[in-house]
């Protein structure tokens, strides 16, 4: 006898099979496909190649975000910038919506989707690039895809995919003031492994995500990738109401308690099953940061660089190994004793107002270190709008940081922001990965307000261990 | 029609390393060519640096079937890592397991991305380690991998391999659908979103102050 309770992940995906055959995979409808200029130019040669036209620009949005630089409209790179000379063609040609570097609607694509109030419970969305499960927060089904996938998207507004399995992640119990929604999602990664999610879709649930604001879960949902997961779900609450309710466009056709009304339904059934459950204490967590070159190579700050043999004698103490030769690190070494030259606060993890906020609270009245170059780089023109509203950034340009424009900047050496020669970052966004932030950078994952008590301290630090702005220890 | 790909054999090269993410396989920065391909040279870009890097000895330079480790292609969603692979020459790789776009855009681009059990891959490395000529065999059509005359069965996607195996391509293929696209979208709630150009407004400062 089938059980007729289902899962959220379950619900969201059966509500958009456009055709199921037996033993094929199923036809799945996309509500939004989110486009920017690094994955895009071969997908709409391929289109323009075969003839065939965008079936859905109304449902299709573009923004230009990998290569933009951040310290000036101007872009130097040539093939950066014919990536989004490309971009602008193809969308004018094919009549999607774009906002262009130089646009105070540009950013990154994952932050500027949702403060638009695009993204809605319930919808299906991809983009490609894999941190689209960012927008998961929403309850809805969000996945990153290849350029043949964009192809595909663009022409039939479809695609042919399995249903992934189905993971219940709960954090269990709530956690101690000091751990931000980066700390929740490192010690995840940390728990099951860089690709300990792979093949499944997660539902992410517990009291410590309902307490989340839509930023916190966003950082959350947005690291489901490095979990190995393609999509991260939280299932739409009072927060997330009052979040797009903010967004509604009350003259729009659509009927706003009729929506509320849908999405309302969309959690998970009471006794409805998942193919995986994972719980996760988080009553006694700490701030959490990476050692090695996948973010899965995480501990708490408090204590230090594990030994290659912890892990036993198998591939992981071998990739150990070879993550602390690059990392320039040696077992047992503290976390705090780790020394920086570079903070990076912004990307689609960690750009967002609230972790601006967060960080700016912590470099009030104190200095960014001498020894330390810090970026601070806001998720989307918006938030860098607002953050100057409430006078952020006086606070980031009085403690010595930089301010910037938006974009993806030194998440990924593919802009202006690369770093050159060996460098040690602590860096807010989501990827530690050899090579990723410039060839030889060694990245530290960190929250953004690590990220902040780092640059005064010039080492991985935590706010607690600040002495206060007066020069009492806090 | 593409050409149908029922199956592969040709030489092997042994990677042996684990996570092996797409930021290895190509580097961001040598991602921003407008075409799919031109990317041999920079597949494995800051590996190929080291004279010693496997790709870089002169014995392997044929080699058309990469043997790596466990969880290859993690990471990013960028199909340049499998255009550079197929750039490079190869037309198969095995792995113990796959990051799960990485696979589905290998199977996309013609290049058999194949899972065998942990053993299995040991043992092919060990091989493929002390004969640069050693040869492997990936067929698609019967599912096996075959190599000194031992055979392993894989699995495959169901629609990719029918499309690989017929040459088909895959918006053809869905475009066959377009009846049930368009009753599908007929049905769509009012309340999705829809995006008319040129009517949004920078979201105002109150619509990202904190909800309270
Ligand atoms: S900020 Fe980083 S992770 Fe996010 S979209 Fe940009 S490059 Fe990708």
């Amino acid at each position: 006898m089938a059980t007729t309770e289902r899962n959220l992940i379950e619900k969201v995906w059966e509500s958009h099979v456009v055709d199921r055959a037996p033993g094929e995979p199923d036809l799945l409808y996309i509500d939004l496909h989110l486009l920017h200029e690094a994955s895009s130019p071969q997908a709409f040669d391929g289109l323009q190649l075969a003839g065939r036209r965008v079936r859905r620009p109304d449902l299709a949005l573009a923004l230009e975000d990998h290569n933009v630089p951040t310290n000036t409209l101007f872009v130097k790179d040539a093939m950066g910038s014919a990536q989004l000379e490309r971009l602008r063609e193809n969308c004018e040609e094919q009549g999607i919506e774009l906002f262009s570097l130089g646009d105070d609607r540009q950013g990154i694509v994952h932050v500027v989707a949702p403060e638009l109030g695009f993204v809605r419970p319930g919808m299906t969305v991809v983009c490609g690039d894999s941190h689209t499960s960012t927008h998961g927060a929403f309850g809805a089904l969000a996945f990153g895809v290849g350029t043949s996938d964009v192809e595909h998207v663009l022409a039939t507004q479809t695609l042919a995919l399995q249903r992934p399995r189905t993971m219940s992640v709960e954090f269990v119990g709530e956690p101690p003031a000091d751990v931000t929604p980066k700390d929740l999602i490192l010690a995840l990664i940390a728990h099951i492994g860089a690709n300990g999610a792979n093949g499944y879709a997660i539902e992410y649930r517990g009291k410590a995500v309902e307490n989340l604001s839509m930023e916190g879960r966003m950082t959350v949902c947005n690291m489901s990738i490095e979990a190995g997961a393609r999509a991260g779900l939280i299932a739409p609450d009072d927060t997330t109401l009052a979040y797009l309710r903010e967004r509604w466009d009350p003259a729009a056709a659509a009927d706003w308690d009729e929506a509320v009304a849908y999405w309302r339904s969309l959690r998970t059934d009471e006794g409805a099953a998942f193919d995986r459950v994972v719980e996760l204490d988080v009553t006694g967590l700490t701030p959490f940061v990476t050692w090695g070159t996948n973010p899965g190579q995480a501990v708490p700050l408090d204590s230090a660089v594990p030994a290659p043999e912890d892990f036993g004698t198998g591939p992981e103490q071998d990739a150990a190994r070879r993550a602390q030769e690059y990392m320039g690190l040696e077992p047992h070494v503290r976390m705090r004793d780790i020394e920086i030259n570079t903070v990076f606060l912004g990307s689609c993890t960690n750009g967002r107002i609230e972790d601006l906020r967060a960080a700016a609270d912590v470099l009030r009245g104190r200095k960014v270190a001498s020894s330390i170059t810090m970026l601070v780089v806001p998720g989307s023109m918006a938030v860098r709008a607002q953050a100057e509203a409430e006078g952020l950034h006086q606070v980031f340009l009085d403690a010595g940081a930089q301010w910037r424009l938006s974009g993806c900047s030194m998440c990924m050496g593919i802009n202006a922001d690369r770093l050159q020669g060996i460098q040690r970052v602590a860096s807010t966004s989501n990827r530690n990965y050899e090579g990723r932030q410039g060839t030889h950078a060694r990245t530290h994952l960190v929250s953004p307000v690590v990220a902040a008590a780092t640059a005064v301290a010039g080492r991985l630090a935590a706010p607690t261990e600040l002495t206060t702005p007066q020069g009492e220890k806090a | 029609m593409r050409e149908p790909l029922k199956a592969h054999t040709g030489p092997a090269v042994a990677l042996r390393r684990d996570d092996v993410d797409t930021d290895q396989i190509i580097p961001a920065e040598f991602c921003k060519r407008l075409t799919k391909s031109g990317y041999a040279d920079t597949l494995f870009g800051h590996w190929r640096k080291e004279d010693d890097f496997v790709l870089n000895q002169p014995e392997h330079q044929g080699a058309s079937v990469l043997v790596a480790g466990h969880n290859f292609g993690t990471g990013s969603s960028r199909e340049h890592a499998v255009w550079a692979l197929r750039d490079w020459g190869f037309r198969a790789v095995i792995a113990t397991s796959f990051g799960d776009i990485f696979l589905r855009n290998a199977l996309k681009n013609g290049l058999l991305a194949v899972a065998l059990p942990v053993p299995v891959v040991a043992e092919l490395t060990e091989l493929v380690a002390s004969d640069p000529a050693f040869e492997i065999t990936v067929d698609l059509q019967e599912l096996t991998v075959t190599a000194a005359g031992q055979t392993w069965e894989f699995e495959a996607d169901h629609r990719a391999r029918w499309l690989l195996l017929n040459g088909l391509d895959d918006i053809d293929v869905t475009l066959r659908k377009s009846d049930a696209i368009a009753a599908y979208e007929a049905g769509r709630p009012a309340w999705m979103t829809s995006i008319t150009r040129g009517t949004y407004s920078s979201p105002d400062a109150a619509k990202l102050r904190r909800a309270s």
